[in-house]
C-alpha cells in the first residue's frame, strides 16, 4: 500500500508546488492588497499540504511512528516562524517569508528521507537560527544609521576569519573550509559572505570614486585569493561575482564591469592551468562518463538520479539518491529531482528565483545607497550560489561543491541564509519607513501648497 | 540583474532538455544502481516482435519462485535481441530501462502491493518481423556473415542476422567457452560491428563521387574493357578476368567492371572522393542504439595510382560494416535521406497501454534527390542486365549492387556482398547481405536477397 500512496503523493506534491510557484509570480503583478493577503494564505496552505503529504508518505514507507512526532515539531516550527514574523513585523515581505518557510520545509522532507539523524540536527539548527533571526530585522532597523559606518571592520573580520581557517582549519574533501569548536563544525566562509557584502557596501555607499573602488577591489581580491588557496572554489566564485555586481550597481560604470569580468576570466584561466583540482573538475564536467570510476562518479550518479526519476520522480524512498556521494550537502537538488520529480525540481528553481526578485525589488525602491547595495549584494550571493549548485548537479557547469541554501544539510549554511533573509526583511522595514516618510512629506507639501493657494486667493479677493 | 534571471531560466531549460532528450541514453548505464532497485521491484518485461510475438520473456518458476529469462526462438534472434545476464546486449540493452520500469495500471499495482507480488515490467515492442528474420536466418545457412533488412522510408529494422550465433537461453552455461574462444567471435554482432572490405559495393560510392564531379558528362562516358586495365605500370583485373567489351557508365556499373572503375578512379579528384566518403558516413562515430563500428576510408589526397585504383573498386584499405552499407543503400532508396535505424517501435505496459511511441527520424541527408535517382537507375540496371539478374521476377523490380570482396590477399577467397532494395520505383524494403568466404556476390548473396524480398512482400500482403 505504501508504494501506491507514495506513487500518488508525488502527483499531489507537484500540483501544489505548481500552484504555490504560480502564486509567487502572480504576486509580483498584483496590486490589490486584499487579493495579495488571500494569495499569501493560499501559499501557506499549499506549503502545509506538501509538507503533510510528504510526511504521510514517509511514515507509511518506513512504518516508523517517531516520524509523526518529528513532523509535528517541524510543523509547529514553521508555523511559529511565519506567525511570529508577521506579528512582530507588520511590514515584513510575506512572500519572502513564505518562500523561506517553503524552502525549509522541502529541505526537511528530503533530509528526513536521506538521513534521519542529520535531519534532526538540521531542524534543530533551523529552530535556533529562526529564533536568532527574529531579532535581526529589528536590529537592522534600529541601528540603520550606525551599521554602514564599519565598512573596514567587516572587511578585516572577513579576512581574519578566512585566513584563520586556512591556517588552522581541517580539510574536508580536499578543501580547507571549517573549524571545529567545542565539537561543532563551523564553516566561516558562509558568514564571511554577509560581512563581505556589508564591506563592499560600506566602502562604496558614500562615494564610488576610483580610490574607493580600488580599495574595495584590493580587499575583495584578497578574500577571493584566500578562498582559492583554501580550495573553496565555489565561495571564491560567488564572492567574485558579488563584487562585480555591486561595483557595477554602485558606479553604473561599464568600464569597471568589463575590466573586472576580464580580470576574472584571466584568473579563471590561470587557475585552470595551475591548480590541478580545478583541472580535475573541468575534466569531469566535460567528459564524466570516461572518468565514471573516479572524478566523474559524483556527477554521473547525479545525472542517473535526475534521469531515472523522470518528470514526476520515483516517489519518496523509491529511488537511490544516497548513491550520490555528499548528496545531503552538494547534491540535494538531484535527490529532489529523483524522488519528487524533474518538474518539482524545476519549480523549485523558479521558487528560488522569486526569492531573488523579492531581494532585488527592495533594492530598486530604496533610496538609501548602503542598503540598496546590501540588498543587491545579498540577492546576488543567494542566486549565484543556487546557479552553481544546480548548474553543477545537472552538468551545465563544472562542479563547485556549494550547498542549496535552506534546503541542503549544514548548520552554517542554514544560519547564514536565514540571516540574509532577515537582513532583507529589515531592509524592507527601512524601505517601508522611507515610503511612509515620503508619503508624509508629499502630504505636507500638498497641504502647504493648498494653504498658500488659499491665502493667495483670499488676498486676491481683498485686493 | 536580468542576467541572473536568465541564468536561472537556463538552468531549468537545461534540466528539462536533459530529461527530454538525453536522460534515456544516460541512465541506461551499468553504473546506475537504480537498475537493481527496479529489478527488485518489477519483473523484467517482454521483448515482442512487431506483430506481438514474444522474443524474450521472463517466467517465474512455480516451485521456488525464481525468475528465468526465456528466448522462445533460441538462436534465431541471438544478436539482435541479445541477452540480459552476463551483461546486456541487443534490444535487452537498448530497452533495458523500459523493460525494468512498470507502467501497469494503478489497480494492478495495488493488488500486487497487497499480495506482495512484483509488478510486471513494460513490454518493448520491436520493429522485427519473425517471418523475415526466419527466412534470412535460414537463407544464410551454414555460412558465417550478416544480413540486415530495413525499411528505407522509416529506418525500421525488420530483420538482423549475424552468424555464427548462439542460444541466449544457455548463455550462462556457454559463456566461458564463448569468451575463451577468441577466434570465432560468436558474440560479435557482425551486422553492426563486423568490418569488411566493401568490394564492388563500393562502386556505389565511386559512382556518386564521379557523378558529383562530372554530372553533365556521365552519359558520354565510354570504356573498352579487355579484362584488365593498366595505369602507370599497375594493373587491375576484372573478376575472373572476363572482358566486358565496349561499355558506357551504366554498363560498367551493371557488369561491375573493375577495369572501367579503375579508369574512373584515376580520373577522380581525390579530395572530392574523400568528401563523398565523409558524406556517406565513413570515418565517423555512429550515434545509434546499436554500437556500430566506424567505417574506415584512409586514401590520402596524394595516394599513388595503384592505391587509388584498388580503392575505387572497393579493395584497398577501405572497411565498412553491413549496417553502414545498409544506411547508404536506404539513402539511395529514400531520395538521399537516410533515416535513423530503429529497432524499438514503442513501449507498452503489460496490459497493452501505450507508454512511449518512437517516431522515425532523419539520421542524415547523404545525397541529393537527383544523385539518389542516378544511383537508383544504375542499381536497377544491375538487376536487369548485370550481376544480379537472379533477382528478376514478375512481381517486383529490384535494384542493387553485388560485391565480391577479396580478403587475405588471396584471390580465391572472397566475401559475397549484396545490397539493394525493392520495388525499384517505390522502395519499401532494403536488404544488405554479406556471406563470408562464399565467393561471388551474384552467385551467393543475390539468391539470399531474392528469398528475403519474397518473404517480406509475402508478410506485408
Amino acid at each position: 500500500m505504501a508504494l501506491v500512496i507514495s506513487d500518488l503523493s508525488k502527483y499531489v506534491i507537484v500540483i501544489f508546488m505548481a500552484i504555490y510557484t504560480l502564486e509567487a509570480f502572480l504576486s509580483f503583478a498584483i496590486r490589490s492588497r486584499g487579493y495579495l493577503e488571500g494569495l499569501y494564505y493560499r501559499q501557506i496552505i499549499c506549503m502545509f499540504i506538501i509538507h503533510f503529504v510528504s510526511f504521510a508518505a514517509i511514515c507509511l514507507e518506513t512504518s516508523d511512528l517517531s516520524y509523526i512526532v518529528f513532523y509535528g515539531f517541524q510543523q509547529i516550527l514553521l508555523f511559529a516562524a511565519i506567525a511570529l514574523n508577521r506579528a512582530i513585523y507588520p511590514n515584513v515581505n510575506k512572500l519572502l517569508l513564505n518562500n523561506m518557510s517553503m524552502l525549509l520545509a522541502i529541505g526537511f522532507v528530503i533530509l528526513t528521507r536521506l538521513d534521519y539523524e542529520k535531519s534532526i540536527r538540521q531542524v534543530t539548527y533551523a529552530a535556533i537560527s529562526l529564533v536568532l533571526c527574529l531579532f535581526i530585522p529589528l536590529a537592522v532597523n534600529r541601528f540603520q544609521d550606525i551599521i554602514p559606518r564599519f565598512g573596514w571592520v567587516y572587511g578585516a573580520v572577513g579576512i581574519v576569519m578566512l585566513a584563520g581557517v586556512l591556517l588552522l582549519g581541517v580539510a574536508t574533501n580536499g578543501s580547507k573550509i571549517s573549524y571545529t569548536i567545542l565539537g561543532y563544525t563551523f564553516q566561516p566562509s558562509e558568514f564571511v559572505k554577509i560581512l563581505y557584502v556589508f564591506f563592499i557596501a560600506g566602502m562604496l555607499y558614500k562615494s564610488s570614486n576610483f580610490k574607493q573602488v580600488l580599495l574595495a577591489s584590493l580587499i575583495a581580491g584578497l578574500h577571493v585569493i584566500i578562498l582559492v588557496v583554501s580550495r573553496d572554489l565555489g565561495s571564491a566564485l560567488i564572492l567574485f561575482i558579488v563584487y562585480v555586481a555591486m561595483i557595477f550597481i554602485a558606479t553604473n560604470n561599464h568600464f569597471y564591469l568589463i575590466a573586472s569580468l576580464l580580470a576574472g576570466a584571466i584568473g579563471g584561466i590561470m587557475a585552470s592551468r595551475y591548480f590541478s583540482h580545478v583541472q580535475v573538475r573541468i575534466q569531469a564536467w566535460r567528459d564524466p562518463f570516461s572518468y565514471i570510476d573516479g572524478t566523474g562518479y559524483q556527477i554521473t550518479q547525479s545525472l542517473f538520479a535526475i534521469g531515472t526519476g523522470g518528470w514526476f520522480g520515483m516517489g519518496l524512498y523509491q529511488g537511490d539518491p544516497t548513491a550520490i556521494p555528499y548528496v545531503e550537502d552538494d547534491f540535494v537538488f538531484s535527490a529532489i529531482a529523483e524522488e519528487m520529480g524533474v518538474l518539482f525540481s524545476g519549480l523549485l528553481v523558479l521558487l528560488c528565483l522569486s526569492c531573488f526578485i523579492c531581494m532585488i525589488y527592495v533594492c530598486l525602491k530604496l533610496k538609501h545607497q548602503f542598503y540598496r547595495l546590501v540588498s543587491a549584494g545579498l540577492a546576488v550571493t543567494y542566486i549565484f550560489q543556487i546557479f552553481l549548485t544546480i548548474g553543477g548537479g545537472t552538468r551545465l557547469i563544472p562542479l563547485t561543491g556549494v550547498t542549496l541554501p535552506l534546503v541542503s544539510y549544514g548548520g552554517s549554511s542554514v544560519l547564514t541564509t536565514l540571516i540574509m533573509f532577515s537582513i532583507v526583511q529589515g531592509i524592507y522595514a527601512i524601505e517601508a519607513e522611507e515610503g511612509e516618510r515620503r508619503i508624509a512629506r508629499r502630504r505636507k507639501k500638498l497641504q502647504r501648497r493648498r494653504e498658500k493657494e488659499y491665502f493667495e486667493t483670499e488676498e486676491g479677493e481683498e485686493a | 540583474m536580468y542576467i541572473f534571471v536568465i541564468l536561472m531560466l537556463v538552468c531549468v531549460i537545461h534540466e528539462f532538455y536533459f530529461m527530454r532528450y538525453e536522460s534515456e541514453t544516460v541512465i541506461n548505464n551499468s553504473y546506475n544502481p537504480r537498475q537493481t532497485i527496479l529489478a527488485s521491484r518489477n519483473i523484467r518485461g517482454s521483448i515482442l516482435s512487431a506483430d506481438g510475438e514474444a522474443l524474450a520473456q521472463t517466467v517465474k518458476s512455480k516451485e521456488d519462485g525464481s525468475e528465468k529469462r526465456i528466448y522462445p526462438y533460441a538462436n534465431l534472434f541471438s544478436h539482435v535481441v541479445g541477452f540480459s545476464t552476463k551483461g546486456k546486449t541487443g534490444v535487452e540493452n537498448i530497452g533495458n530501462m523500459q523493460l525494468l520500469n512498470s507502467h501497469s495500471s494503478l489497480g494492478s499495482k495495488i493488488s500486487n502491493e497487497l499480495s506482495s507480488e512484483k509488478n510486471i515490467g513494460d513490454n518493448v515492442v520491436t520493429t522485427l518481423n519473425v517471418a523475415v528474420q526466419k527466412e534470412a536466418y535460414l537463407a544464410l545457412g551454414a555460412y558465417d556473415g550478416a544480413i540486415i533488412v530495413t525499411e528505407p522510408d522509416t529506418g525500421k529494422i525488420i530483420a538482423m542476422v549475424s552468424k555464427p550465433d548462439f542460444d541466449p537461453n544457455e548463455i550462462v552455461d556457454i559463456w566461458d567457452d564463448l569468451v575463451d574462444n577468441t577466434e570465432s567471435s560468436v558474440l560479435l554482432n557482425r551486422a553492426t560491428q563486423g568490418l569488411y572490405p566493401p568490394g564492388s559495393t563500393f562502386k556505389i560510392v565511386t559512382s556518386l563521387a564521379y557523378y558529383r564531379q562530372n554530372a553533365a558528362d556521365v552519359s558520354r562516358y565510354s570504356f573498352n574493357c579487355n579484362g584488365s586495365f593498366t595505369y602507370e605500370g599497375n594493373r587491375i583485373n576484372c573478376y575472373h578476368g572476363s572482358s566486358h567489351g565496349s561499355e558506357d557508365f551504366k554498363k560498367s556499373f551493371a557488369k561491375s567492371c573493375n577495369s572501367s572503375f579503375a579508369n574512373i578512379g584515376v580520373s577522380l579528384d581525390l579530395a572530392g572522393l574523400n568528401s563523398t566518403c565523409e558524406d556517406l558516413l565513413f570515418n565517423q562515430d555512429f550515434k545509434l542504439d546499436y554500437t556500430v563500428a566506424n567505417g574506415k576510408y584512409v586514401l590520402g589526397t596524394n595516394a599513388d595510382s595503384y592505391d587509388v585504383m584498388q580503392t575505387s573498386i572497393g579493395q584497398g584499405k577501405t572497411q565498412i560494416t553491413p549496417m553502414q552499407l545498409n544506411m547508404i543503400t536506404c539513402a539511395v532508396a529514400n531520395k538521399g535521406n537516410c533515416m535513423k535505424p530503429m529497432v524499438v517501435d514503442h513501449v507498452e505496459s503489460y496490459e497493452g497501454n501505450l507508454v512511449k511511441q518512437y517516431n522515425p527520424e532523419t539520421y542524415a541527408e547523404l545525397m541529393t534527390e537527383d544523385e539518389a535517382a542516378f544511383l537508383t537507375d544504375l542499381m536497377t540496371e544491375v538487376v536487369k542486365t548485370g550481376t544480379a539478374t537472379r533477382l528478376q521476377n514478375d512481381n517486383y523490380t529490384a535494384a542493387g549492387k553485388t560485391g565480391s570482396a577479396e580478403y587475405n590477399g588471396n584471390k580465391a577467397d572472397s566475401h559475397a556482398w549484396f545490397t539493394g532494395f525493392a520495388p525499384a520505383e517505390d522502395p519499401q524494403v532494403c536488404v544488405t547481405i554479406i556471406v563470408e568466404g562464399a565467393g561471388s556476390g551474384g552467385e551467393y548473396a543475390v539468391p539470399i536477397a531474392k528469398r528475403i524480398f519474397d518473404a517480406y512482400f509475402a508478410s506485408v500482403d
